[in-house]
């Protein structure tokens, strides 16, 4: 393309009428419509049409001229359980991103370093993601149940008075969660770092060998600071899955003990259908929708924003 | 000859008719639990035997909080089944008003519903604006609680009869290292074990100014306060049943882990399957043995409305069917659930049974909380109640304030 505009004559650049933009490319444009109708229509449409009926008093079916107000929000932001569902979203997300993020790259970064038995090593991390969160979540119930898993396991070993039940706990039982939920997931991200790490020029590393450079400081310093869009890839990839995350609270405590393991998402299901308000739930899931674009939003100016200006 | 050619004839013609009317019907109900499935089997061999229909089982495990969104969203998306089992109450009340349900009203004059239908409340909730919607199929109470003869000996002291006594003879199951309270920690369960404390508690009159005219005043007042603290106190006995489903709470009364369990009378099922005797391995106290009342709430069958009038046909003669004394002694004997007809006799019943035909016969009854809050209501009360049943530090002040607010706004 460089090329191209390089060789043309200066003359019928300046001389020649600029064709129209929204000509230009005109099959790729009208290909496209579909998808373009697809996001305008379900993506927004229905966004907005949610957005809209939040403010009403829709119960099981949609009632449009029912206008309420902020009656659906002021209900929700006095509602305990969604309290304690937005505190249970931040911790499993914090925690999610950050140990997903490092587990993911430490793991990729062993295998990468030309071990022996790789593939079967790489199979292992990944198996879990084979799972769906409802079995991951049957799972790790079983795993961490006190009767028969790793409690019971220790306390056969002779440790008698070994506690272990984080599903139990309304304390810690959101990170009962997070153990299942990171097995699950880890194993992915761990794969796309080492496809990441792969692209390194090999030369960079031969070039910070010859000047001595300890490896952990090229991989903090060198490596991962170039694998900036993979990070942003496992980055969007995590953040999609800690927002939705429902399966896997059902699979594991349905919410329990009491509230003490309720997520956003669940919150927004069980509104709809099975409480019968759909306007909760839409007020719900459009808090949720303003979550993440209170996230996205600065982010999408900085990622993108900041390509036009250098 | 001629003979022979009308008979071929009737012969095609009958074939063609079987074709035509012969059809499958997808029922969606969530009876998983051993006594449940035996049970429904009942309706299944029933419709498959006695019409020319087939009866195909839609099952959705995880008991009616993870299955009725299923029903609903299925219904509301244009993929109906053609029966479903939902409570009696208000449930549909906006699919039938959204004209989404198949009116039964013809079916229930032509089998005389009407005056069949024992207590009639229940043939009002499926009834809207005069027409009728559902079939109502069995009548269970949740005011019973269930206790394990085996924990009690095991615990050296004798079966208590009221709730009383059990609260005096849980600290002697305690140290005999049983639970004194089996209690499963789904949201309906929790809310269920507090509405029958209330009316025992409470008493029949605060519970219906609470329950039936929503009064929030007598919510937050000193009857119910009493509720508060004794379901605050029963929380320490259930602090070590950490099972999830209804059944697994009634398979520790079962072997004994457990002492009891406040439960509705489904639970008779699980006790049946178990080969159990009641009287002898178990005792059910109704209304937790201090008012003997009993609530109608139970299960209903509502049919989706379709397209097709061979199905519409088949529908119907399955709502008859379901209603038909026969069916309605078999399944209900399986079920431990009461006949929604006056007319049948159950002489097969065990003791438990007896007791609750007994009582609703004697004419107490009271409306089940789904007939009386709207879901949206009940959910609110689920929350705060699964919450308050499973966190210690949750005072009963703190959750009497809540739940009077929710009763304020109540509809």
């Amino acid at each position: 393309m460089a090329v191209t505009e390089g060789v043309r004559p200066v003359a019928e650049r300046t001389s020649a009428k600029r064709p129209n933009r929204l000509f230009k490319n005109m099959t790729a444009k009208i290909a496209s419509i579909p998808m373009i109708l697809t996001a305008l229509v379900v993506f927004i449409g229905c966004t907005l049409w949610t957005i809209y009926h939040s403010f009403t008093k829709s119960r099981l079916l949609p009632a449009p001229d029912k206008w309420v107000g902020w009656d659906q929000y002021e209900r929700l932001w006095n509602t305990r359980r969604w309290l304690v569902s937005i505190e249970n979203l931040a911790i499993y997300g914090v925690c999610s991103l950050v140990l997903s993020l490092v587990i993911g790259f430490t793991l990729a970064a062993l295998l990468d370093r030309k071990i022996r038995g790789e593939a079967v090593f790489r199979t292992i991390f990944l198996y879990p993601f084979a799972l769906s969160f409802i079995v991951t979540g049957l799972v790790w119930q079983w795993i961490l149940n006190p009767q028969f898993g790793i409690q019971q396991v220790v306390r056969n070993w002779g440790w008698e008075g070994f506690t272990f039940d984080p599903l139990n706990n309304a304390e810690i039982v959101i990170y009962g969660i997070l153990i299942a939920g990171i097995w699950q997931g880890s194993g992915f991200i761990m794969v796309i770092m080492l496809a990441g790490l792969r692209g390194i020029d090999q030369d960079i590393w031969k070039a910070s060998r010859v000047e001595g450079i300890p490896a952990w400081k090229t991989y903090i310093f060198i490596i991962i600071p170039m694998m900036r869009p993979i990070f942003v890839t496992a980055l969007v990839l995590i953040a999609a899955g800690i927002i939705k995350v429902y399966d896997l609270v059902v699979a594991q405590t349905s919410g329990g003990p009491g509230i003490a393991s309720e997520v956003p998402a669940k919150y927004v299901i069980e509104k709809m259908f099975q409480a019968q308000n759909l306007g909760q739930g839409f007020a719900a899931s459009t808090m949720m929708l303003v979550s993440v674009l209170v996230v996205l939003i600065p982010w999408a100016y900085l990622e993108f924003g900041g390509k036009r200006r250098d | 000859m001629k003979f022979m050619r009308n008979a071929l004839v009737g012969t095609t013609a009958l074939c063609a008719a079987t074709a035509v009317s012969a059809a499958d019907l997808e029922v969606t109900h969530w009876w998983t639990s051993g006594g449940e499935a035996a049970a429904v089997a009942e309706f299944a061999k029933a419709f498959d035997d006695k019409t020319d229909h087939t009866w195909v089982d839609g099952a959705i495990a995880g008991s009616g909080g993870t299955a009725r969104p299923i029903i609903i969203s299925r219904i509301l998306g244009g993929d109906p089944m053609h029966a479903t089992q939902l409570n009696h109450g208000r449930q549909a009340e906006e699919l039938i008003e959204a004209g989404l349900m198949l009116d039964l009203t013809d079916v229930a004059e032509a089998e005389g519903w009407k005056d069949l239908v024992n207590p009639t409340s229940l043939l009002d909730s499926c009834t809207v604006d005069g027409r009728i919607y559902c079939a109502p199929v069995n009548i269970h109470s949740w005011q019973w609680i269930w206790l394990s003869h085996k924990a009690f000996d095991d615990a050296g002291v004798s079966v208590p009869t009221s709730w009383d006594e059990y609260v005096a003879a849980a600290p002697a199951l305690e140290s005999a290292g049983k639970i004194p309270l089996a209690m499963g920690q789904q949201p309906w369960q929790s809310n269920g074990a507090f509405g029958v404390m209330a009316i025992a508690i409470a008493g029949i009159d605060a519970w219906s100014e609470v329950n039936i005219n929503k009064n929030a005043e007598v919510a937050g007042g000193e009857t119910y306060a009493k509720v508060f603290e004794a379901a605050a106190n029963a929380r320490a006995f259930a602090e070590k049943s950490n099972v999830q489903d209804w059944n697994q709470a009634t398979n520790l009364v079962i072997t004994g882990q457990a002492g009891a369990q406040i439960m509705g009378d489904w639970a008779q099922g699980e006790f049946q399957v178990a080969g159990q005797t009641a009287g002898q391995d178990y005792t059910c106290l109704p209304g937790l043995g201090v008012n003997e009342i009993i609530s109608t709430g139970g299960d209903a069958f509502y049919f989706p409305k379709q397209d097709d009038p061979a199905i519409e046909a088949a529908q119907k003669e399955m709502a008859a069917l379901l209603l038909s004394s026969e069916v309605q002694v078999n399944f209900n004997l399986k079920k431990g659930s009461l006949p929604v007809r006056g007319d049948v006799d159950l002489a097969a019943a065990n003791d438990c049974m007896k007791k609750g035909l007994e009582i609703l016969a004697s004419g107490a009854i009271l409306p089940d909380g789904n007939q009386t809050f709207s879901p949206d209501t009940t959910g609110q009360i689920e929350d705060l109640m699964v919450e308050f049943w499973n966190d210690p530090s949750y005072s009963a002040a703190d959750a009497q304030a809540r739940y009077a607010e929710i009763i304020a706004d109540a509809d």
